[in-house]
């Protein structure tokens, strides 16, 4: 059991109504007069990723990502074409999905539901039934993984936009997921909540070996996933590791996207190199150039 | 053009929440100047914009338009609203008319425009923001979430305003989005004059389009200055969550490795003439 989520010739268009406003998840208009027919929000994507792997999906506004992640646990099913996640297809029992597929969302402000901190992360535990001993349990344990334990008792409108984001992460985390979803996470946070979320993803992926896929237009972030799935026009446009995919500097740029500043700033200098760190930035600038003569 | 003095603002004031987001902070922005507003959220940055155009009045401290107080007694709000245009977080969130053209010629039509004038602005508005013509007519919720921000925006620059004020307008758009704002912002600063003040948490959006940049911590102004002036105190932004371009810390990082490399580049293009200066010495 490897693969743990399977796309297999998913298309999907919304129904014209939404198309245009939940595209965004903006609130839909009142006008009546809707005259457009809108290109389907996913043409025929085949997608496999396996158990434990981290994927970065990137793509331009209205390229397909966000369908995709609701796709993921069922909050949207497929026209035609299958989507199966851990051995269940996602038109199936919504429960048992949902349990499998946590998804958090942009706005951490939208996915808060409760007053203090633990109950709610708690709050999908208590909406199924679970005995409160093991929701203490399971709370605690999921606030442990995000490092927010000592704010348990906080108001969650008075954390910032990182703690708040850790605590949505938290409140998936509690139903023990075997997919972590995100969908642009970090798109409202300042570069210092940025690497709270970040650094959190990354860690519960490898010390317990959740499976990420995750939505960001930061070409920096996407560098430290396993894999970067790049869509266009409702379909996956380049898939492979960070280094295949930021080497493709020129199509990227056809789709709207850039590379990371340090491969940027490598391929300007002519290096053969798609450095994803600083660090390797650095080294492979100096290596090429301290066999030059510099006075 | 536009100054702000001592000012302090008190949320929740003589309520247990009482918290002071602006704690006798100054700011000013000249004529055809574009100033960057960085700060970690809750360090005042959003209060500080909406006293700019008086939708905040300060608990102490002045904003001087053009040298003249915005609060004193005769002074007109409205005109300082039309001269101080405010873009807000996800503008898009605030259209509301039926067609693109009539969203954008809400702030025209305020401001006691004929309708000749109206449509002028709305076309010069939409060309600005590069918006085509042809989607005047359109309902702007079946617009894309980059075209809709383009929308909020130009309906702002319909007023021509002398300073224009942008929060994180490029929050949440893919890079060409963002580059193509940004662009657009320059354009409007440098065909009428304006003065821009942008907040961002993108050291990179500053580099490439800020000539002097604010670094608020903790409801007040802590470094303020030029590019050169506010980059090359890292120490200070790393101390409150920030950080130089990702450029300049890889610059750094091939100084600390030997190579001496100058590290006063913030865009990328810099970047690579300091590394080949290096190379042709």
């Amino acid at each position: 059991m490897d693969e743990i989520i399977r796309f297999e010739h998913v298309s999907y268009s919304y129904p014209t109504e939404v198309a245009a406003a939940d595209k965004d998840g903006a609130a839909s208009g009142s006008s009546e007069d809707r005259s457009v027919t809108p290109a389907p929000a996913l043409n025929g994507v085949s997608l496999a990723v396996r158990r434990g792997e981290t994927v970065a999906l990137l793509g331009h506004n209205g390229s397909g990502k966000s369908t995709l992640v609701k796709m993921l646990n069922g909050m949207l099913t497929p026209d035609t074409g299958t989507v199966t996640v851990c051995g269940m297809d996602t038109g199936g029992d919504p429960l048992k999905i949902r349990q499998q597929v946590g998804l958090v969302f942009q706005n951490p402000d939208n996915q808060i539901v409760a007053t203090v901190v633990d109950e709610d992360v708690a709050f999908a535990l208590e909406n199924l039934g679970v005995p409160p001993a093991e929701i203490r349990e399971r709370v605690d344990a999921a606030l442990r993984d995000v490092g927010m334990s000592e704010y348990k008792s906080h108001a969650p409108h008075r954390l910032s936009g990182g703690q708040k984001q850790r605590v949505a992460i938290a409140g998936v985390l509690a139903m023990n997921p075997t997919v972590l979803a995100l969908d642009e996470p970090t798109a409202m946070l300042d570069p210092k909540g940025r690497v709270e979320v970040m650094e959190t993803v990354r860690r519960l992926n490898a010390e317990k070996g959740v499976t990420v896929v995750m939505v960001t237009h930061h070409m920096n972030e996407a560098a430290l996933f396993d894999r970067v799935v790049v869509m266009d026009k409702g379909a996956v446009a380049l898939d492979g590791s960070p280094r295949e995919v930021f080497r493709r500097a020129e199509e990227l740029q056809a789709l709207g996207l850039t590379v990371p500043q340090t491969v940027a700033l490598a391929q300007a200098l002519g290096l053969d190199a798609a450095p994803l760190t600083e660090e390797e930035c650095a080294d492979a600038i100096y290596h090429a150039y301290k066999g030059e003569p510099h006075c | 053009m536009l100054k702000a003095e001592n000012l302090t603002y008190i949320y929740g004031q003589n309520t247990p929440f009482e918290t002071k987001a602006l704690d006798g902070a100054d700011f000013s922005v000249s004529a055809g100047e574009f100033a960057g507003l960085i700060g970690h959220t809750g360090s005042g940055k959003s209060t500080l914009i909406q006293h700019l155009n008086g939708l905040l009045k300060p608990h102490s401290g002045r904003i001087l338009l053009e040298g003249r107080d915005i609060w004193e007694k005769g002074a007109k709000m409205r005109g300082v609203r039309f001269a101080v245009g405010l873009v807000f977080q996800y503008p898009e969130y605030q259209l509301f008319e039926e067609t693109v053209g009539k969203d954008i010629a809400f702030g025209p039509k305020a401001m006691g425009l004929s309708e000749a004038e109206t449509d002028e602005r709305v076309r010069e508005a939409m060309e600005f923001t590069g918006l085509g013509a042809d989607l005047a007519e359109k309902s702007p919720f079946d617009l894309s979430g980059g075209q809709k921000r383009r929308v909020a925006i130009a309906g702002v620059i319909a007023m021509r305003p002398k300073v224009l004020v942008l929060d994180e307008p490029t929050a949440g758009l893919d890079p060409s989005g963002r580059r193509e704002i940004l662009t657009h912002i320059q354009d409007y600063r440098a065909q009428t004059g304006a003065a821009v003040v942008l907040v961002t948490h993108s050291m990179e959006d500053i580099a490439r389009v800020a000539d002097t940049v604010t670094v608020l911590s903790r409801a007040k102004p802590i470094l303020r200055g030029t590019l050169d002036e506010v980059f090359s105190r890292r120490e200070v932004l790393t101390g409150i969550g920030l950080d130089v371009p990702a450029v300049t810390r890889v610059l750094l990082r091939l100084r600390a490795l030997g190579l001496d490399v100058d590290a006063g580049a913030y865009t990328l293009e810099d970047a690579v003439r300091a590394v080949k200066a290096v190379r042709a010495c």
